[in-house]
């Protein structure tokens, strides 16, 4: 039996992807992380890439050779008074609902599926509904431990080591191998929240939504990637929160899974604006309404369909999202949604949600304005697209989610994130860039 | 008061499964290994806080035959039920050239395990109660060329089982024999092996928990093994010693 988790295995080497199923690497994917076997990974000289349950959508995670930290999934401990968690980086936050929910904690801040790895959670600084108020994840890490390329194991936080720990938040694994974590999770009265929905006739309107419910914790709009015209941005939005009094009976929902890759052209335009047009008719009045929903329901409507990522067939898909400092909010989305329709290929799935204020990590996504995620099957003219959709975004100042991208370059990542020049610099005089590479990373020079 | 189950070799993948599978169902749980304190500290933390139950670490060397009545006896509370999956595989040539190898396999598999298995018989007889729950292999259910000193070691814990369940049935003790075919663990990551013959080590403990609590006494994991073994121990040696080279 296996009592030797020092040793180092390998699994074959064969084609790997992340959520979007493009690009595809061959690489190999290395298990078995010990204090012992990562010192001799590093030791080798050989770059990779930490990797936790691959739910980023581009090549973030991707690269020839990758250390999957999944194995690492244990909670070292919990403190009750104060909701200080000490967590494995492999931890995968669906287990912490499971464990935590029940006795009244929740995460602080939670991306759109629970299917990812604490160590994801912190290299993404992942953000949520929540973002306006509470913002990324990392802004609830007290501390980080990890281990660098010298094989020495340190930990830091907003006070010891302070560069580290800002380059590591939202750094996509390219300062060091996250072991472990201590974060707070977050007080709840209750496992279900009150939902306010919203049905709005354009752009206008759901920023109107936004302001108007600024105040609820979480708030997030669907917009109807297919309207056109005057009723472009047009959209359900939603917003909620948790309950007063009530219980604490949570019941993680079974997910349906797509068995098999779906045909390419499935997923294609009269399909969507199909669907696009049942959803938003589905909510019959135009005012608000309130309903009472769960946890998963609310937060993780995608996770219900295990391995969605194929139905968009084999080619993949792009989920290009981006974001804008709020006074280029609404110019500059109504611009970009007018390009794509200019251009023929419509998105399948458009999100839209109101940031807060920017943290003081080298590579977080948000600042403070609104942020559109829009879904695009590979096809052609689809990358002539969205550089254009660059240098629109570039040059209202705004910037794409690194978690999320497979095909930007290099000037716009340096337009978008002006810390990114610190974070090179803090790479190479630590000798992170020769070890911890991605194919982002090759890419945008990271 | 919370009844807890000792889980034996609990550093393997399967023991971990077990003690999260019981600890699930509101036992506490002690595990047994060597160096249990430092090798199991982590996994005991994250049991703690998952399942919110008591676990407690207790370092033993099952080569040390002399010292498991202290060693049980010293526990306090003592278990509902005792699962052990102590195995060692070991090395087939170097144990068919060296002895102390050979005697490594065949002690770790069957000698010391049934040595301790006797103190709790005894004291489970006395109590008129409790589970007993042996990890054997197919691979004792017929010598195979490649692995046939792990095999007989294997078999002849299966015959001790098989005996033991006799003497402790009319004392209302359950004792369950289980033999895991193929089984998913950090070892055998990185080899191929047959998805419908292979379990991942949490199959393999809710199937042995459900097994135990229906009172089965031989089962397999996973459950098609049966047939196949039962028709591996059909085939007439003469056949079996030509042409059966696996």
């Amino acid at each position: 039996m296996g009592e030797s988790a020092s040793v180092i295995m390998r699994q074959k080497v064969r084609d790997f992807s992340a959520w979007g199923r493009y690009p595809r690497v061959h690489g190999e994917l290395v298990y078995g992380v010990s204090p012992e076997g990562l010192a001799s990974l590093l030791k080798s000289g050989d770059p990779f890439i930490p990797l936790g349950n691959r739910r980023s959508y581009g090549d973030s995670a991707l690269a020839a050779r990758m250390l999957d930290v999944r194995p690492c999934n244990y909670m070292l401990d919990f403190d009750p008074d104060n909701g200080l968690l000490h967590a494995q980086a492999g931890v995968l936050l669906s287990d912490i609902l499971e464990t935590f929910v029940p006795r009244g904690w929740f995460l602080p801040v939670t991306p759109g599926t629970k299917h990812v790895t604490v160590g994801g959670a912190i290299a993404s600084d992942v953000h949520g509904k929540n973002h306006h108020l509470d913002g990324c994840f990392s802004r609830w890490v007290k501390e980080i431990s990890i281990i660098l390329p010298g094989g020495q194991v340190v930990s830091c936080s907003r006070s010891k080591k302070p560069e580290l720990f800002l380059a590591t938040c939202g750094g996509q694994g390219l300062t060091g191998v996250i072991l472990e974590a201590k974060f707070y999770l977050k007080k709840i009265d209750s496992c279900l929240l009150k939902q306010v929905t919203v049905r709005t006739n354009n752009l206008m309107e759901t920023f109107d939504a936004f302001e108007q419910y600024r105040n609820m914790p979480y708030s997030v709009a669907w917009i109807d990637g297919t309207a056109k015209g005057p009723k472009t941005g047009r959209g359900i939005f939603t917003s909620a929160s948790f309950m007063k009094g009530g219980d604490f009976d949570y019941r993680p929902h079974g997910s349906m899974d797509i068995p098999v890759d779906f045909p390419t052209f499935f997923m294609n335009k009269a399909l969507l604006s199909g669907f696009n047009f049942l959803y938003y008719h589905r909510t019959q009045e135009r005012v608000s309404y309130q309903q009472v929903v769960d946890i998963d329901t609310f937060f993780y409507p995608l996770d219900r369909i295990g391995q969605w990522n194929r139905l968009y067939g084999r080619r993949g898909f792009v989920q290009y999202h981006f974001i804008l400092p709020k006074r280029q909010s609404l110019d500059g989305i109504l611009e970009i949604m007018r390009e794509i329709d200019r251009s023929g290929i419509s998105p399948y799935l458009a999100v839209l949600k109101l940031y807060g204020m920017e943290n003081r990590n080298l590579l977080s996504f948000p600042l403070e304005g609104y942020g559109l995620a829009l879904d695009f099957k590979i096809q052609k003219g689809l990358f002539d697209l969205l550089d254009r959709l660059d240098n629109k975004v570039a040059a209202r100042g705004g910037r794409l989610y690194l978690t999320k991208d497979s095909r930007m370059n290099r000037k716009m990542v340096e337009k978008g994130y002006p810390g990114v020049w610190q974070f090179r610099r803090f790479r190479r005089s630590h000798d992170m860039d020769k070890m911890f590479q991605s194919l982002q990373s090759r890419r945008l020079g990271l | 008061m919370m009844e807890s189950v000792l889980i034996l070799g609990a550093k393997s993948d399967i023991g971990k499964a077990l003690a999260r599978e019981y600890a699930r169902h509101g036992y506490d749980l002690i595990l047994a290994a060597r160096d249990a304190g430092t090798a199991l500290r982590d996994f005991a933390s994250d049991l703690r806080i998952r399942s919110q139950r008591n676990v407690i670490l207790r370092s033993l060397d099952i080569l040390s035959v002399e010292a498991h009545e202290d060693f049980y006896f010293s526990l306090g509370k003592r278990p509902a039920g005792v699962i052990c999956v102590i195995g060692y595989m070991g090395d087939q040539t170097a144990a068919s050239k060296d002895f102390r190898e050979f005697k490594r396999i065949t002690d770790t598999n069957y000698t010391a395990v049934a040595c301790f298995l006797n103190v709790v018989a005894n004291d489970f007889q006395r109590r008129r109660k409790g589970f007993i729950i042996g990890i054997s292999s197919v691979a004792g259910d017929r010598g195979r060329k490649k692995n046939y000193i792990y095999g007989a070691s294997k078999a002849a814990l299966s015959a001790y089982l098989s005996g033991l369940r006799a003497r402790l049935y009319p004392h209302g003790v359950h004792v369950m024999t289980v033999k895991p075919g193929f089984v998913k663990t950090r070892m055998t990551m990185a080899i191929k092996l047959p998805p419908i013959l292979t379990a991942t080590p949490e199959d393999a403990a809710r199937q042995i928990y459900t097994a135990q609590k229906k009172d089965k006494d031989v089962i397999y994991v996973k459950g098609r093994w049966r047939l196949i073994m039962g028709i591996i121990r059909l085939i007439p040696e003469r056949i079996f010693k030509a042409y059966c080279n696996f």
